[in-house]
Parts: C-alpha cells; structure tokens; sequence
C-alpha cells in the first residue's frame, strides 16, 4: 500500500500498539536542555530509575546563557546558575553527553543537532521543547513533549502516542528575490491561524520547498508548532545528504552511500493520500512582518496593520483588538511606517549561518540607525566561528551590531537579554506573545534579511528592493 | 499521578483566544529545578500590577472566582511552549480541570499526565458556559469522567471525549512510566532488532 513519508517512520518505531491504547513508538534520539530537565533527572531518582539509553541522549545549554561575554564565569542569576549545575550533575551521573559552555558544539539544542550531525532522516526525535519540529527538515519526525513525557523517554526510550493526521502543505511556484523561507512560514500559518494544525503531522512538499537549502527548511519546519502542528517533515534529497555528508555523527564511506540509499526510500509514494491539503502560491508572498500577539497574526510589508473589525469572527475580532492595544498600534498604519527600537537576529528559527550571511548582505557598508539597538546571536558556536572566520561579524560590528554569543536568548528572554516594557523589537525568532521578550516589550516576526534591514532603515522596509552591494 | 474521577466546583471564566503558556507561565518563572512553587506566578503579566498588588481588573482575581476549580476558556488554549510548568501552575493554582473548544496537543499532553483534565467541549456549549460564569457568582458545573459529561443545574448536559487508555489512567492516578516499563521485554526486542538494523 502507497504510504506518506510520516506513515513509513511510524510504522517503523512502533514497538507496540496494544488493543486500546495509544502507539508505544520507539525515539531514536533525545534532545535535553536545562530548563525542562531537572524535574524528569530528580523523578527518575526517588524511582530508583535509570536513564535507558545514554548513547541516544544529547544535552546543552542553551536557554539560560548569558550573550555578553560573561558566559564563563558564574552566572549571575543564582536560580539560572542552579539549573544549569543541576544539568551538569544530571548527566554526569546518568552518562548523557553535555556539550557544555566551555564545547565549541554547545549551542541551541536545535542548530546543533543538525550542525553535528545526530539529526538524521527516518529518525524519531523528541526534545522537552516545541521548536523540536525543526529536525522534520531532515525527513525525521521530531516533536516536543512536556517533562512528564521527557522523565518518559529517559526511562524507557519510547513515548505513548497517538496516531496524528497528516496534512500536505504545498508551496507552489518560486519566491521572489528578498522572500524568504520564513515569510513562506509566516504566510502558511497567517493562512490556518495558531491551531489551524491541530492534531495533525504536516509534510510540506512542492517546488519552492525543494529549492530551498536546509537552513530554509529548517526555518520552516521549525515554526510548525505556531501553526498548532507537533511535526512538520520535508523529504529528504541531495540538498539535504550534500549538507550532512563529513559531519561528525552521520556515517562516513561506504556506510554513508547505504544510508543515503535508505533514506531515499524514505519519500512519500506516489500514490499515497494525506488527510488534508494546503496550497500556497509563492509568486504571490512578498516579506511578512508579524503586527499582533501570535505568529498567526502577520501582514505583508507593503500592506496596513488591520483593524479589529476587519475581522469577522468575534474570538478574532477580541484578539486583534488585544493584540492591538498591547502592540501600541492603530489600524490602517503602514507596515513600514512602523518604528523600531531594537533588532535581534538569533534563535533556533533563524540563526544559522546561512541566515547571518543572508543578514551581512543587506548590512554591509552601512549603520545601524541611531535610535536602534542591533544585536546578533548565532544559534551555536560553532556558527559563530564559522561567521568570524568569514568576516561577518566585522561586517555587523562595523555597522554597529553588538556580535553576541549563541544561545536562546532574547528569544524568550530567560538570560538578562529582554525588552524593556513599550520597546519594538524587529526579531528573527519565532513567537511574538505579549511579554516573550520581556513584560511589556513588543515583538515582530521577521526574517534575517528584514530584520537586517529595520536595523538600519530604523523602520520597517521592503526588502525586496534593498540594494546590496 | 493525582486521580480525576467526579469534581463539582464553581467556573472561573477567561474569556480570550489562544491562551499561550508564555501567559500562563511567563519565562522568568521556569528556571526552578522542582514541580512545585509556580502557583503564585501563574499569569503573572495579567494578574500582577507593578507593584506585586494583585490587578483589580483581571478576572481571576475577583472574589467570586477565587474557590474555581474549574477554568473555561477559548479556543486553542495552551498554545506555543511545551513548558509543563505551565499546568503545574494552573494545578497550584487551585485548578483541577479545563474546559475549552479546542487546547494545544503538547499543553493536553501535559495536563493529562499530571492530572489536570482538559475537557473539549463545542462552541455552544462553551459559550453557555462562560456565559453562565461571567453573569452571577457561585455557577458551578460537575465534570464526571467516568460517564465523560459536563452538567449544571440550568439544564446543561454535555458529553466530551477522552482517549479510553488516558481515562483509565486519570480514574486510576496510573504512573505512564511504570506501565512502559512493565513492556520491558517487548522493548529490549524491539531494540535488538533495531541495533542490528542500524
């Protein structure tokens, strides 16, 4: 029988699926952090349990760090301090692999399971985190899960699920010059609102899609969840084997052309059907810009922040005129007549270095604009030596960028970097809920190259007609 | 696991669409190592004013509101980060069940595995709900798991669905990891036969 990609890797993980009862599916490799760890480690000890597989476990630091150079001394805030030493503590004894502060691969949990190679097609993936859908870029079903599920996965490797829906999301055409990977996510999840996605497993497929490098994919995949899906896949191609390929975990030599020719058999066949479709036309998109409080809630830069009665739903109606006042916006304003104070490029969304070179582009030769603060943090390490070693980060230094260290940062604003209440922030990240960067601060979703561009313009801008150099 | 079986309590109404867990839990709250100790902060931005006083004008703080342990909400309710504190804190809060058109799967997820029953209910019946909450003090409603119903005393009858292997283990208080690992044996094949493969 004809079978979408997600059926493959389901069926293949299914360790049991007794009478009843949801799917117990096997999870290949396990992603922990500091923050929703600890509690998992500490039940796992008054069980007298032990963690199954320490071999398929990876964890860093990532959402706690500090950016600003300090990260090796003590951390500043003693209840973050606790937390990242609970961690250390928590793999010492149990054995998981820590890609500390002090490890070129630390980073952001999601760009450094791809930049070292342990995300891998086919596989299952999970993470106490919901940007997890970004590793379905590989063609592996990744997903977030709450700690109960995390103390879950430690002690047994497998995770009680139901079977989700499956959905194609179909990008068709070709985007425009200046039109990214994230404004076709932004767009999707514009299109289905924030739970537009529930209960489903979406596979995105179509042209614009497989023109993109894995970094788009990437970014795509990864804001999945804003669209209410836990998973989002991409079938994985030559673009995808060519940018693994020499990574330190994927297999190497004559093990590699096997797995290659697996994970070719991996793709959705012809002939199999997927609950829903979704169709997007990428000629149409231009650069979005997020103007409310959730990612649904976007526009295009060239058009007006809305109206809460352009709306007819009255659930929509309520939440644009929430979204309105706390975002200190009047309908009918010109997207790029919106001022902005701050511009953070980092985060698991859009931190990579194909996004810091995507940014350096519009930046080169030019200042930030005096009444905004420009920050940059790359989602790894490694990412950061990669951009040092490429002259990037003389490129934004020279411009006026701070150039950070890589971690979650303003993101979520766990680390000190946050927005002071009523400041507008033009942001690579992914969520833009009231006080996510910080009570009172103002979020807008955008891509790099956007973002790039506010910094200097002081405002929103069409990205489309920048000139590079 | 706290049990769920039968709970009649007076309705605390939040009337607002996609309820994130950033609202819920805000992220300068997540950094404690234990379960507990997140009641106080539950929507800290809305429920706090500058100075740490309790603000008049958010609902949940008005007296009448005050012994719910019964939260109705709008739709896509527990959207966005997977952060488990976030039912955690609702439960300290004093709430034991969550009735909504629709919540976010990571955030049901989570409830369910600490007891907090998360009740889909249709748009009419939910709006009936909040209404009959936001319009006196003292309505209360009984969430029965066992026969899968919401009643009051105006007449309302509804009856919600739930996954008959998370029901049995809400009714039960079941711990999800002990039932796993009694499949031990099936695992450690499952996993033989992988290893090999790979």
């Amino acid at each position: 029988m004809a079978k979408t990609m997600f059926e493959k890797i389901w069926e293949q993980h299914i360790v049991a699926e007794p009478e009843g009862q949801p799917a117990l599916i096997y999870i290949d490799l396990h992603l922990v952090h500091e923050v929703t760890s600890p509690q998992a480690f500490e039940a796992l000890r008054l069980t007298n349990r032990k963690v199954r597989r320490p071999d398929l476990t990876i964890s860093t630091v990532d959402h706690n760090l500090p950016t600003d150079g300090t990260r090796n001394e003590v951390i500043k805030d003693p209840i973050a301090r606790i937390q990242v030493d609970t961690l250390r503590k928590n793999c010492e004894e149990s054995g998981v692999v820590l890609y500390d502060i002090d490890s070129e691969a630390q980073g952001i949990v999601h760009v450094i399971g791809p930049e070292q190679g342990y995300t891998q097609p086919g596989m299952t993936i999970v993470c106490g985190d919901s940007h997890t859908s970004t590793h379905g870029a590989f063609g592996s079903l990744a997903f977030g899960i709450g700690t109960s599920e995390v103390e879950h996965v430690l002690a047994t490797q497998t995770l009680r699920q139901a079977k989700p829906k499956t959905m194609e999301v179909r990008f068709n055409g070709e985007l425009n010059k200046g039109v990214t990977a994230k404004d076709m996510i932004l767009a999707a999840i514009g299109t289905v609102g924030t739970a537009g996605w529930t209960g489903y497993v979406v596979e995105y497929t179509g042209d614009a899609i497989k023109k993109l490098d894995m970094a788009g994919r990437m970014t795509v995949c990864n804001m999945t969840i804003e669209g209410g899906a836990r998973a989002g896949l991409i079938a994985p191609d030559d673009t995808t084997f060519d940018w693994m390929k020499g990574r330190k975990f994927v297999p190497k030599g004559d093990a590699f052309d096997a797995a290659v020719a697996e994970w070719r058999e991996l793709a959705t066949d012809e002939d199999a059907e997927y609950d829903e479709l979704l169709e997007i036309d990428c000629d149409s998109l231009e650069p979005y810009v997020s103007w409310g409080t959730n990612p649904g809630q976007v526009a295009k830069v060239t058009d007006r922040v809305p109206s809460a009665d352009d709306f007819e739903n009255p659930a929509d109606v309520s939440s644009a005129k929430h979204a309105l006042e706390y975002m200190g916006l009047t309908g009918g304003t010109q997207i790029e007549d919106i001022a902005i104070d701050r511009v953070f490029i980092g985060s698991c969304t859009n931190a990579r270095i194909e996004d810091l070179r995507s940014a350096s582009q519009i930046v080169k030769g030019r200042t930030v604009a005096s009444t905004v603060r420009a920050q940059i943090m790359p989602g790894s390490t490694l990412t950061k030596i990669l951009a040092e070693k490429e002259g990037l980060d003389q490129i934004f230094k020279d411009a006026g960028f701070e150039w950070r260290e890589s971690g979650c940062s303003m993101c979520l604003g766990m680390n000190p970097d946050i927005l002071v209440p009523g400041e507008r922030c033009a942001s690579t990240s992914n969520r833009n809920f009231e006080g996510r960067q910080g009570k009172g601060g103002r979020t807008h979703l955008v891509s790099p190259a956007m973002a790039a561009a506010a910094a200097i313009a002081g405002h929103f801008v069409d990205v489309r007609y920048w000139e590079t150099e | 696991m706290e049990k769920f079986t039968r709970l009649t309590s007076i309705v605390a109404p939040l009337d607002r669409a996609n309820v994130d867990t950033d609202q819920i839990i805000p992220k300068q709250f997540l950094k404690r190592i234990e379960r507990t100790g997140f009641g106080e902060f539950a929507f800290f931005d809305w429920r706090y004013l500058e100075d740490g006083v309790p603000n008049p004008d958010f609902i949940l703080n008005e007296d009448r509101y005050r012994n719910a342990n019964i939260l109705v909400g709008g739709r896509n309710f527990g959207s966005g980060s997977s952060r488990e504190h976030a039912p955690w804190a609702l439960m300290e809060m004093g709430y034991k069940s969550i009735i909504a058109t629709s919540f976010a799967d990571i955030f049901r997820n989570n409830c369910m595995q600490n007891g907090l029953l998360p009740v889909i209910l249709s748009e009419s019946e939910v709006d009936t709900i909040m209404a009959r909450a936001l319009r006196g003090s003292g309505y209360k409603v009984t969430v029965d798991l066992e026969t899968q119903t919401v009643t009051d005393d105006q007449g309302l009858n509804a009856s919600f669905e739930v996954d008959p292997f998370r029901k049995n283990s809400l009714l039960e208080g079941l711990d999800d990891v002990g039932i796993t690992m009694s499949l031990g044996e099936v695992i450690d094949s499952f996993e033989e036969k992988r290893t090999a493969r790979w």
